[in-house]
This record gives structure tokens, C-alpha cells and sequence, in this order.
């Protein structure tokens, strides 16, 4: 398979390690969001509403970094389409959305129900596929 | 997200914010005031004014009145008491532990901080004498130090009572002295676990058998957890020969202010509301404060009006809810209340005046200003008088900030300002 995707004109390296901790990271961090605003949720106990906003914040921190990385093989990409533009564009879409969520959840108690829990929802869909295609070391063709 | 990232996004959102366009008028004031449907963006309005000096310019107050600083160089004085020779006593500091819980709460206490003085809390009382009567206050000298953010003051029984962030102490009291002849004595420890309001408001029963004090809430609108708010958002009254406190009067938010009406007996105080529900609402209030009486925080405002943001709801505490007497105008921050003696002046004989520190969470600032609300029969009877305004410049920036107020019998309003550390006095010319 490798020599088939080295024959492709838009081939480029799978992520370097760092990146792929940053991206990997905000998967498990959007997740500690979620389950933590859905705890909320289901009990009004305000502590965990405050794990959801941090676990939000961080991953918030590790997918930016992680979008510098995404942008700069975007930009070596050549033609810049196909796999490292669609996750671009993703990543950057999840941001986008993580950080709308991150001022949802800095309203006051339960005024961030149910709007900050859907889009905690929306957005680890979004990481997960997201990170699918970053990660994914074969998909480097034009398809 | 990292905290400069934040910020700079914060800033950005400001200013959109603050080309939006938001009346002007503030209509929640009164026994009847106005209140509009919540409203929250995705942002909060946020609005600091930027501190500048006042120089050679003063507040403006009434025709037939002159205000002159008394003292200046302050460490941040909150509330006076004017003792039984004239001395003024000023309480100095500032207050509160809270933890920051949320990224919010380093993001918005930043910004906060912008429209407050850099001095640090003297934790200390300052006593003023005028000893010959001209309205210039030629001493200055520490009567106190090393308290623990003292607010609330009060005299009687040959006592000074003092309310600390943690505790109400005494201090033995001769006439004439200026300074306290030996370390306070604790007659009862206050709620003081977090502290997101801090500040303890204090009088006195007309016969000096009890304390009031105002123990505010420890959040905005619980956003703490409901178990931060046991004993907190009530006034508790305190048997002065005990020590034994029950709670008076609760679902008060912040009571930052108490007072005794001295035509009726009866105790007043200024509340300040909940947050970010909107530029109008909710409105800050003053109010008589019954025995036993609930007004609302947190599950309600104003009466029944639910707040959703208190999960779970409780319907009988709402039902149960008392309607405050007066609106005073929605984030005005009302942290001064004295009631008025005939020595101001016929227009202002009969009344209350109220401190407003200013907002925070308007695009339009409202309050940063002293205001007059007239009485009969020991109600409020008509539409407040602004008595001391100008505490913003013509450019919106900000000079002082009034706190406590208190009336001096001899005819004169003292007015704390904690942005400038000065005492303001305004007095009817004679």
C-alpha cells in the first residue's frame, strides 16, 4: 500500500509526534467535557460544570496548536486539496465551535443548559472524524 | 484556551459589544419599576470605565451646598461612622477570597480589576476630628490597624462594634479618644468560607440591644454550588451581650448597607442583584426589611420573576417571595444608605441617601453617583434627587467611585470614595 500512496501526487508525511499528541490530546480532552457537562446535567452538581469548562479550555489549547501544525502542512501540500485541506478545515471548524462553547459555559450555573452540553456533543463528533483523517497515515490520494 | 488569547478575544468582543445600540435610559428604578425579559449573549456586557485623578475638580452637588475632600491619601475607605463628638471613623479595606473556579472568573476578574484602585486594603480604621467646628478636618490618625477587612461600623453601649469579613468585634470607647486602647474582642464569628461578597454591613437597634449585619451571597446566582450559600444572602441579628446571631431577614443577595429609619425604628437596606441577565435587570433595590421576611435570591427577582439559572427550582420559596419597597436601577451597585436628618437642608430633611459605586455589566455606566430618595411616613415617597454626581468625567472616564454615605447631626453628608481614597463632605452653605 505504502509504494501506492508514495505514488501519489499529493502524498504527505503522517504527523510528527508532537502534533499527533496535541490532536490525540484534545480528543480525550473534548471527551472529559462532555461527560462532565453531561454529569452536570443529570445531577446540578456545579463542580462538574467547572471540570467541563476547563477540559474545554485545555482542549481548546491542544487543538489550536495543533490547527498551527495542520495549517503549515496545508501549505506544503501541493495541490493544497484533498486530505490536509479537509482536515484543515475540520480542525478548524471544531475550534471554531469549541470555542463558542467555552463562552457558553462561562455563563452562570445551569444558564449554560442545554445549549453548553449539545455543543460539547457536536463538537467531539467533530474531533473524532476530525482526528480520523489527521491521523490516518493512508489516506494521501486524491480520491 | 491560554489566558492572553482569551483576553485579546475578550477585548475584541467588547468593542462590538459596545457599538451596539442600548437605551440609555435606566427604567428599573422606583416602587414599580420596569423589568425587562433576560437577556444574555454569547457575552457578557462588559464595560470599565478607566480611572483618571479628580486634580483640582470636585463632585457636583445641589445649588446652596459645597463639597470639599476631607481626607485623601486613604487605603481604601468603604463605610463612616460619625461618633457622639463629631469624630468620623473610616473603614479601610478590601476583602474576599474567592477562588477562581472557572476560566471565566481570571478572564473577568482582569478585567474588573482595571476599574478599581491599585492601593492595597489598609485593614485599619482612620479617625477624622474637626475639632473647631470649620468644616476642615485637621487630624488624621490611625484609631485601629490590622483588621480583617472592616466594613460595617457602629456605636452604642460605649462600644464601637466592627464589622471584619470574619467576625463583628468591639472596642471599649471614651470620648475623645483617637485611638484604641487595646486589641479588639471578637463577640461573633461571621460566615466567611470563600467570601465572594465580602463585605460586612452593620447597624445598630435603636435601644443598642442587637447588631445587624448584611452577610451577602458567595456567588452571582450559584454558580458556587448551593452548599457555598448555607448562611449566606441574609442579615442576621446579633445580641450584643451575647454574641447569639439568628438570621433576621434572607434571600437579600448582596445587603451592602443597613440603616435604621430614625422616624420609625425600622431597618432599611440597600441589595444589590443578580448579573448578567440583561443591561435592565436586575434592579438593585432598597428596601424595609421585614423579620423573617425572603426576597427572592436565588430563585427569584422581584417578587415571583423565576430565575433559570438555579437548578433545582423551589416554587415555594418563589411563592414565598417578598417584593423589595424601591428600585434603584439595575447594576448601580448601591453600597451607601443613611437616612437624612433635618441639619441637610428642607428639600433633604426627610429621606435616604444611597451610594452608587457604578456597573460593570452595562454598556451605558449607570450609578457613580450619591442620590437622595425622599420619605413620608416612613416610606420612600417620590423620584430620587441626585445630590453628588460628576464622578465620571465628560471623556466617560472615571474619577471616584462613592461607597458609604453617612450623615453627620450637624448637617453634612460624608461620602467614602474607594477609587479616588478620599473623604468627600457636603455641607449647606451657612
Amino acid at each position: 500500500m505504502s509504494t501506492v500512496t508514495t505514488a501519489s501526487a499529493t502524498y504527505v508525511r503522517p504527523p510528527g509526534v508532537l502534533h499527533t499528541i496535541l490532536l490525540a490530546g484534545s480528543v480525550s480532552l473534548f471527551l472529559g467535557a462532555l461527560l462532565s457537562d453531561y454529569t452536570y446535567y443529570t445531577t446540578y452538581q456545579i463542580q462538574w460544570s467547572n471540570f467541563a469548562s476547563w477540559l474545554n479550555a485545555g482542549a481548546l489549547l491542544f487543538a489550536g496548536l495543533a490547527l498551527v501544525f495542520a495549517l503549515v502542512n496545508l501549505l506544503r501540500a501541493r495541490p493544497m486539496a484533498g486530505r490536509p485541506l479537509n482536515y484543515f478545515v475540520l480542525l478548524l471548524l471544531t475550534f471554531v465551535i469549541g470555542l463558542v462553547n467555552a463562552f457558553q459555559h462561562a455563563k452562570d450555573a445551569w444558564a449554560l443548559m442545554p445549549t453548553g452540553l449539545l455543543l460539547s456533543v457536536i463538537v467531539f463528533i467533530l474531533i473524532c472524524i476530525t482526528a480520523v483523517i489527521g491521523l490516518n497515515p493512508r489516506s494521501g490520494g486524491l480520491k | 484556551m491560554n489566558r492572553s488569547s482569551a483576553l485579546a478575544l475578550f477585548s475584541m468582543t467588547l468593542l462590538a459589544s459596545a457599538c451596539s445600540n442600548e437605551a440609555n435610559t435606566n427604567l428599573a428604578s422606583g416602587p414599580d419599576p420596569k423589568l425587562p425579559a433576560p437577556e444574555r449573549g454569547l457575552f457578557p456586557s462588559m464595560k470599565i470605565a478607566e480611572p483618571t485623578a479628580w486634580g483640582d475638580q470636585k463632585p457636583t452637588v445641589p445649588e446652596g451646598y459645597s463639597i470639599t475632600a476631607i481626607a485623601t491619601d486613604l487605603k481604601i475607605p468603604r463605610q463612616m461612622l460619625v461618633l457622639p463628638n463629631g469624630d468620623i471613623l473610616v473603614a479601610e479595606g478590601r476583602g474576599g477570597s474567592a477562588a477562581k473556579l472557572k476560566p471565566k472568573d481570571v478572564i473577568a476578574g482582569y478585567i474588573k480589576a482595571q476599574g478599581n484602585t491599585k492601593v492595597k486594603g489598609g485593614n485599619r480604621l482612620t479617625l477624622l476630628r474637626d475639632a473647631d467646628g470649620d468644616g476642615q478636618y485637621e487630624l488624621k490618625t490611625v484609631f485601629a490597624e490590622n483588621l480583617n477587612a472592616p466594613y460595617g461600623l457602629a456605636f452604642a453601649n460605649n462600644k464601637l462594634y466592627v464589622a471584619n469579613q470574619d467576625a463583628v468585634v468591639t472596642f471599649d470607647y471614651q470620648p475623645g479618644q483617637t485611638k484604641a486602647a487595646a486589641a479588639p474582642v471578637t463577640l461573633t464569628q461571621l460566615p466567611a468560607e470563600i467570601n465572594h461578597h465580602w463585605t460586612k454591613a452593620m447597624t445598630i437597634s435603636p435601644d443598642g440591644r442587637y447588631v445587624y449585619v448584611g452577610i451577602g451571597s458567595n456567588s452571582n446566582i450559584t454558580e458556587r454550588g448551593m452548599e457555598a450559600e448555607v448562611d449566606r444572602a441574609m442579615v442576621w441579628q446579633i445580641d450584643v451581650t451575647t454574641g447569639a446571631h439568628k438570621p433576621y431577614a434572607t434571600g437579600l443577595r448582596n445587603p451592602t448597607a443597613l440603616a435604621m429609619n430614625p422616624e420609625t425604628g425600622q431597618l432599611w437596606s440597600v441589595v444589590n442583584e443578580r448579573d448578567e441577565l440583561g443591561p435592565d435587570l436586575v434592579p438593585d433595590y432598597l428596601t424595609s426589611v421585614k423579620e423573617g421576611g425572603f426576597y427572592g435570591w436565588p430563585y427569584s427577582y422581584w417578587g415571583q420573576n423565576v430565575d433559570p439559572r438555579v437548578m433545582p427550582p423551589n416554587p415555594k420559596k418563589v411563592a414565598a417571595a417578598i417584593k423589595p419597597d424601591y428600585g434603584l436601577g439595575s447594576h448601580v451597585a448601591a453600597l451607601g444608605l443613611h437616612f437624612s436628618l433635618p441639619t441637610m437642608g428642607a428639600k433633604f430633611a426627610n429621606g435616604a441617601f444611597v451610594g452608587e459605586h457604578g456597573s460593570w455589566n452595562r454598556d451605558n455606566p449607570v450609578g457613580y453617583k450619591v442620590i437622595f430618595v425622599p420619605f413620608a411616613n416612613g416610606r420612600p415617597a417620590g423620584a430620587a434627587i441626585d445630590f453628588a454626581t460628576g464622578f465620571r468625567d465628560a471623556n466617560g472616564k472615571t474619577r471616584g467611585r462613592p461607597v458609604g454615605v453617612t450623615v453627620d447631626p450637624r448637617g453634612a453628608l460624608i461620602i467614602a470614595d474607594d477609587l479616588a481614597n478620599t473623604v468627600w463632605r457636603v455641607a449647606p452653605n451657612r
